[in-house]
């Protein structure tokens, strides 16, 4: 440009071409989905339209609609009464009602089918009690429709709205509630007409999250016999092979996906009035007698449901099969190991990536509009349901493979392997897309604490843009690496929806081995790999509740 | 020494960019201390962030010992500058120690002239003994003088201090500013610095430039500046300023019949 040399300038300009690539691998999958939609014909679309969309889309709605009623319902009455409640066991309660998140929603189904099943432990019981001898005499209603999936995916999905909903409780409530009451209100008034508006933002927060990750799931609805969209794409691949039609049916989800984004948008447009002001706590109501025990169960019964009763039976059964075999089967020590390598992997190129937007962005100076989106589009991929991205990805990576193939014809090698689907690089870059919105917002949320007069002392003092980063900026972002590198890790390790469709000809990860077990109605193994997932989910649970224990001590 | 000419600075704003410094020069000779005056929004930041290398010109040049650091067309990159700066929250490294932060910008020297400078640089800011603690340990005094011996161990030709007392206690500021200027005028330094507190710029400064509506008002030594304002509105300001500050000193002693007290 002119005559002053630069080291930092060349370096910033690489930073942003790693962060426009990123942008450029999210979009791709989005972009492809859209090609491959179009190339299926109109009659496609209209068969699709007759027979496969209004029963699909119509199941899909009812499931999403029925798990944001409950959750929402147990999120903000848990909120409530954790926040303006005392009671015994308030403390552990509070942190307790997160525990449902470490369990998957395909695994809750698994474990929930088995606990239930008319020959299991529960419904036996009842009989002994009761008198009848077999199951024809008696049996529960059957979990295997509409409102057995809603309860259950409500009953592990609602921490996502406790979680918000109980921050902006406790860091907004205290002098809103005071004047409520001082103005005549009684709790169950000041609830309904104070509390409850007031935390509507962090509701349309929270529940943004149980609904995509109701949209997401393939387990738990094919499991209970709900045909949902994201099972349609899954059987219209898998068992029809038919690829536009699926790539129709994922576009019909992606747009779901980014209505139900626009809605939370929308939802919490006024979140950003609230938030800065400086509060005391809530002075919690202290419960006496029935009353404060009758909070206790309230309390304590999503977390029972959700979290208590599934892991009991994990573990129980887990000890009975090592009782048995004495040890796991060799195959499936190999989906464990092949889990977490594939998650490691995933981890590292995430949290990388993650490093290169988020820091590409705190040094953009003066950025074009289209430059400065950037960063947001590259944490689109959360947003896609699993099944969506995996259909997405299907077309750039068999371009690659093809173009992969002309190139050893070329040079004269032997056709070779799938570079990309025979190996789990495909998968990887799958969970990295899908992922890298939380290692982009955990590195952000780091470099929003370290002001950014740190990094001009340290360009005053010479150091150029990369030096900065390394004896600066990296150190402190020590804890915030950490943090994304725990949740893309175990996030990867629960995935299934893409890791089914992703994974090479025999390649299982303790997801899809339990997916396999489940299908093939054998429950042998399939305990100790839901337990392995469901374990490796309380590490990031665990932090949560300590974060959280902190911010309130 | 450091020259600013006739320099235009903007920032982006709702529906366009909004004029934050318009038209101004000022030139600093070696080894003075000048300060920059004004009320907070008057742009003066954004001048020391200009020669920091942090905001690009819209109009002007600015040069410092007879080299362009700032053009329309580009401008040196911070690390280059040879400009230190001390920040209204000192920004010191919370990773490293009191040494270490001094230490950070002298990596082209040998590991025993580093030691050296910063035995040096702690003895002439007075923290002896603390060299291994870190920031947080610190009072926010001590954290001042971190802040200064780290912008000074590097040598620069010029050094920038953004409201250095605004983060301490009152009662300390006067004294900490005789203190400052003690350090400076013993190194050599070339220092401009900015404040909104003409206790401030008058104890300190060989030359004070009053800023107002986003440009230099008045650029002279205190003594001219208080007997010969230029305009009626520095007269004003510089009148109101101290009877604001007889007023209060009054009131803090409890003298009877002080307006203030009844």
């Amino acid at each position: 440009m002119t005559g002053f040399p630069s080291g930092s300038r060349a370096q910033a300009r690489a930073w942003h071409f790693g962060m426009i690539l990123a942008g450029i691998g999210v979009l791709a999958p989005i972009v492809s989905l859209l090609g491959l939609a179009a190339q299926g014909s109109v009659e496609h679309w209209a068969h699709l339209l007759d027979y496969v969309l209004p029963d699909a889309v119509g199941q899909t709605l009812l499931l999403l609609a029925g798990v944001g009623v409950l959750s929402a319902g147990l999120g903000v009455g848990g909120a409530w009464l954790v926040t303006a409640y005392d009671f015994p066991f308030r403390r552990t309660l509070s942190w307790a009602m997160l525990l449902p998140l470490a369990v998957p929603t395909y695994i809750v189904a698994y474990a929930y089918l088995d606990i239930l099943h008319p020959i299991g432990p529960v419904q036996s019981a009842l009989r002994a009690v009761l008198g009848y001898d077999s199951p024809r005499d008696f049996r529960l209603p059957d979990l295997r429709n509409m409102p057995g999936a809603i309860v259950l995916l409500g009953f592990v999905l609602y921490p996502y709205v406790y979680l918000t909903t109980r921050s902006m409780f406790a860091t907004q409530a205290a002098s809103l509630l005071e004047a409520a009451r001082l103005l005549g209100h009684g709790p169950w008034s000041t609830f309904f007409r104070v509390a409850v508006p007031m935390a509507r933002p962090a509701v349309a927060v929270g529940l943004s999250l149980v609904l995509l990750e109701t949209l997401n799931d393939i387990g738990a609805s094919e499991f209970l016999g709900i045909q949902t969209l994201t099972v349609s794409v899954y059987s219209t691949w898998v068992s029809r092979s038919d690829l536009a039609g699926a790539a129709q049916i994922a576009l019909v989800m992606l747009l779901l996906a980014m209505l139900l984004i626009a809605a939370e948008r929308h939802g919490r447009r006024r979140l950003r009035y609230t938030g800065s002001r400086r509060t005391h706590p809530v002075q919690a109501r202290r419960l006496r007698g029935a009353a404060a025990w009758a909070a206790t169960g309230l309390a304590a019964w999503p977390v029972l449901v959700g979290f208590g009763a599934p892991a009991a039976y994990l573990l129980v059964q887990t000890g009975e099969w090592l009782l048995i075999s004495g040890a796991p089967s060799p195959r499936l020590l190999r989906a464990g190991a092949n889990t977490v390598s594939v998650s490691l992997a995933a981890t590292a190129v995430t949290v990388g990536l993650g490093l290169v937007v988020a820091w590409s962005a705190r040094i953009m100076q003066r950025p074009p509009r289209w430059l400065r989106a950037l960063p947001r589009l590259a944490t689109l991929g959360y947003a896609l349901p699993g099944t969506v991205l995996a259909i997405g990805l299907l077309f750039p990576v068999m371009g690659l493979e093809r173009g992969a193939a002309l190139a050893r014809e070329a040079l004269g090698m032997a056709p070779g392997e799938l570079i990309l689907m025979g190996t789990p690089i495909a998968l990887a870059a799958a969970y990295t897309i899908r992922f890298l919105a939380i290692s982009v917002g955990s590195i952000e949320a780091g470099l929003t604490r370290i002001p950014s007069s740190i990094e001009q002392a340290a360009r005053l003092l010479g150091e150029n843009v990369n030096g900065t980063l390394r004896r600066i900026h990296l150190p402190l972002l020590r804890p915030a690496l950490a943090t994304a590198a725990l949740l893309v890790f175990v996030d990867s390790m629960k995935e299934l929806p893409a890791t089914l469709l992703l994974r090479p000809m025999n390649f299982d990860t303790l997801a899809t081995w339990l997916y396999g077990e489940a299908a093939r109605g054998s429950y042998e193994e399939g305990a100790i790999a839901a337990l392995g997932i469901v374990l490796a989910g309380l590490i990031p649970v665990i932090l949560l509740a300590r974060m959280h224990n902190r911010k309130t001590a | 020494m450091l020259e600013l000419d006739h320099i235009h600075l903007s920032y982006p704003a709702a529906g366009g960019r909004l004029q934050a410094v318009s038209d101004l020069s000022l030139s600093l000779e070696g080894g003075q201390i000048a300060c920059l005056l004004g009320a907070s929004g008057c742009g003066k930041t954004t001048v020391l962030r200009a020669i920091a290398g942090f905001e690009p010109l819209d109009e002007g040049e600015i040069r410092l010992a007879g080299r362009v650091l700032s053009t329309v067309g580009g401008q040196v990159e911070p690390e280059h500058r040879r400009v230190g700066m001390m920040f209204q929250d000192y920004a010191l490294f919370p990773h490293l120690t009191v040494a270490q932060n001094v230490a950070f910008g002298l990596r082209r020297l040998s590991a025993k002239a580093r030691a050296q400078t910063v035995r040096e640089m702690l003895a002439l800011t007075d923290l002896d003994g603390l060299g291994n603690r870190y920031p947080h340990q610190l009072s926010g005094g001590q954290q001042q003088r971190v802040a200064l011996a780290r912008a000074l161990a590097p040598e620069p030709q010029l050094l920038l201090l953004d409201e250095p007392f605004s983060n301490l206690d009152i009662d300390a500021r006067e004294k900490l500013a005789f203190e400052l200027r003690d350090i400076l005028k013993a190194a050599g330094r070339t220092a401009l610095l900015v404040t909104h507190n003409q206790a401030e710029a008058f104890a300190i400064a060989d030359r004070i430039g009053v800023m107002q509506e986003r440009t230099l008002a008045q650029w002279d030594s205190p003594y001219g500046l208080h007997h010969h304002p230029a305009t009626p509105e520095i007269a004003a300001f510089i009148r109101r300023e101290a009877l604001l500050a007889q007023r209060a000193q009054a009131c803090l002693r409890g003298r009877p019949g002080a307006p203030a007290a009844a």
